[in-house]
């Protein structure tokens, strides 16, 4: 476990706004099971996530956490058990993916940033292309999410040119240019620096406060204790035990729970 | 413990690198000369050339006959190339039996295909789009019915009677610009989750792939009428551009299928989050990426098909190559020791000129586009 931190932020996260109030299911995931051929990853998943709420995802490695949140966005098919996003069921009807894709962004370990387009095209390929916005409206956009991730001036640079906290920073700003009603980390600090694991976990807490519904999977037990409203523990294809991040940490419940969070937490 | 601790007082400035290791001098030393069997190898190379170079040098020019020479001072020497009768074959090479006064209208569309095609390849011209709307669609019309006549008071003229480098860069440019898109289509074809798609496909890749490009020209000839009704016939030079086409795409899609998988899996699924269709992600993300990995691979078929071409005259068709042959076993009048080696050394002149411009436009293509990798 050499990649979890407990990198905090040093300004008060302002928890005010944080609360949710909403009483509108976001997602609701009702007894999913997945297989890879043979290999059963994912039993018996019940997960309902309001809107605004925010979630953190721990677990040890191939415990299928990053698996549970690609099954969000059709990267993974379940496959059996119900996924609802927004009011909409996945199933197999490619509409119906394309739909849910658009409200749903997500952000990945490695950034995958398209390294042939400039950041300034990488933001707005997508809001152009799938929402059909105009291409100055599109970019004007975009320079605002820059400028929100704190990089407008690498807007003409490629990929390649940028940190890699840079490029993760770029990662969600485009996903935001997409104004998703929900975003979705997958370990987006396991593949940084440390030094540059802050940048980005800033961004993500300002995103927190302006209540945005996050699932994260993260080993930053520091940023689940300042901003998840639930911590979800994961292993072996289960969620072994969930609660509010201060019971989760003081007084862990089930016994391999006790043994993770001891192994993590020194 | 004190002799272990170490503080830096000052930083140390760049400077220039020393004087032995740049200029001319270093960059001989270092790259013809710098171990004895490097030494070795220099000599040898400078003697091949010392051997090679000046035979070649008297054949084509010192004891040539130039483009104004007679037929009788190209019978006089013995080691030497004969250009007069290239000159006076010059319009046979290039329009075949096309006739003579109506060769303004292959020099017309040589002339628009050189306009469109020049700026359409320059990067930094304006009106990309209209350029290659232009090229793609509207000039090949147009060429048509200039190079077939029957429209407009122009003389028909059978493709029976087209040849030379005519119809080498004809069956070149059309087979180029067909099997790019079809072998791309063929690739992503065959990734396909699609059974069907998938199956057919693979089975006319590798049945394609698996035949001598001659027994798909053969197969072109005579299959084609089979599939007619009766009584239509097919024009040769259409069942050779369909042969050729087919031949090549299915070599394209193997390049582009290698770029494809090249790409990795993290940049269909970011395509695929931001809410991005099969084709969007395809012509936007992938596709930019794999051919730009494949270049190489790419132009090597387009020389490939371009040097192919002579293979036409199996149809009995009349390119550049078969032109040449044809006059230099008939034109009596221009029989020489030499006028039949300078014909094939003028045919493979041009198709070098041909293939070495792709060559460095390819070079020159992957240079531009390495932006995008720039660390």
């Amino acid at each position: 476990m050499s990649q979890v931190s407990e990198t905090t932020v040093d300004r008060p996260v302002d928890t005010s706004h944080m609360k949710v109030s909403s009483t509108n299911v976001a997602i609701e995931v009702i007894g999913m099971h997945k297989w890879y051929s043979d290999f059963h990853v994912l039993r018996d998943i019940n997960l309902k996530v309001m809107e605004g709420e925010r979630i953190v995802i721990a677990g040890p490695s191939g415990s299928g956490k990053s698996t549970l949140i690609r099954c969000i966005n059709r990267l993974e098919e379940h496959q059996e058990g119900q996924i609802i996003v927004s009011g909409t069921e996945l199933t197999a009807d490619l509409k119906r993916i394309d739909e849910v894709r658009r409200e749903v962004g997500m952000v990945f370990q490695h950034f995958n940033l398209f390294p042939h387009l400039t950041i300034l095209q990488n933001l707005t390929l997508a809001p152009i292309w799938v929402r059909g916005i105009p291409k100055a409206e599109a970019e004007a956009t975009a320079m605002h999410y820059l400028e929100r991730v704190k990089i407008p001036e690498q807007a003409n640079k490629f990929p390649g040119q940028l940190s890699g906290g840079q490029q993760q920073r770029v990662a969600i700003a485009r996903s935001l240019c997409m104004q998703p009603k929900i975003m979705l980390f997958d370990e987006p600090t396991s593949a940084l620096d440390p030094e540059m694991v802050k940048e980005v976990l800033e961004v993500m807490i300002s995103l927190a406060e302006e209540g945005m519904t996050m699932i994260c999977v993260t080993h930053e037990m520091g940023f689940a204790r300042q901003v998840a409203n639930r911590v979800i523990f994961m292993d072996q294809g289960q969620i072994i035990e969930q609660n509010e991040p201060e019971a989760f940490f003081s007084n862990p419940q089930h016994e391999r729970t006790k043994l993770f969070l001891s192994q993590i937490l020194h | 413990m004190t002799d272990i601790g170490y503080v830096r007082g000052e930083l140390v400035a760049p400077k220039s690198p020393p004087h032995s290791t740049v200029g001319p001098v270093a960059w001989v030393q270092k790259n013809l000369f710098s171990t004895p069997l490097d030494t070795v190898l220099t000599i040898l190379g400078l003697l091949f050339l010392y051997w090679a170079v000046p035979p070649i040098f008297n054949f084509a020019i010192g004891h040539a006959v130039g483009p104004y020479g007679t037929v009788e001072e190209c019978r006089a020497i013995e080691a030497g190339a004969c250009w007069a009768y290239i000159a006076a074959e010059m319009e046979f090479f290039i329009y075949g039996f096309y006739d003579i006064p109506e060769q303004w209208r292959p020099n017309i569309v040589f002339a628009l295909g050189t306009l469109l095609l020049v700026p359409l390849l320059m990067p930094k011209v304006p009106f990309k789009r209209a350029n290659a709307i232009l090229f793609l669609f509207v000039f090949p019309i147009v060429s048509y019915f200039l190079l077939a006549g029957g429209v407009f008071g122009l003389k028909p003229m059978p493709t029976e009677k087209w040849g030379g480098l005519l119809v080498t860069l004809i069956i070149s440019v059309v087979g180029i610009t067909l099997s790019f898109p079809l072998g791309i289509i063929l690739a992503l074809g065959r990734q396909s989750k699609l059974p069907v798609i998938k199956t057919l496909c693979v089975a006319f890749i590798e049945l394609v792939r698996a035949v001598p490009l001659i027994t798909v020209l053969f197969m072109a000839s005579i299959m084609l009428p089979l599939f007619m009704p009766q009584g239509t016939s097919v024009d040769k030079l259409l069942r050779a551009l369909v042969g050729v086409t087919l031949f090549t795409s299915a070599y394209m899609a193997e390049v582009v299928r290698g770029g494809l998988q090249a790409i990795p899996r993290g940049q269909y699924e970011a395509g695929a989050s931001l809410g991005l269709g099969y084709w969007q992600r395809m012509y936007f993300i992938i596709l930019p990426q794999a051919l730009k990995h494949v270049i190489p691979g790419i132009v090597n078929n387009f020389i490939s098909l371009f040097k192919d071409t002579s293979l036409v005259y199996i149809v009995g068709m009349k390119d550049l190559l078969e032109a040449v042959k044809t006059k230099n076993d008939s034109a009596l009048e221009w029989k020489a020791a030499n006028s039949a080696t300078t014909g094939y050394l003028f045919a493979a002149m041009v198709f070098w000129v041909f293939c070495f411009g792709m060559s460095r436009y390819s070079m020159y293509m992957e240079r531009r586009l390495n932006t995008g990798h720039k660390r």
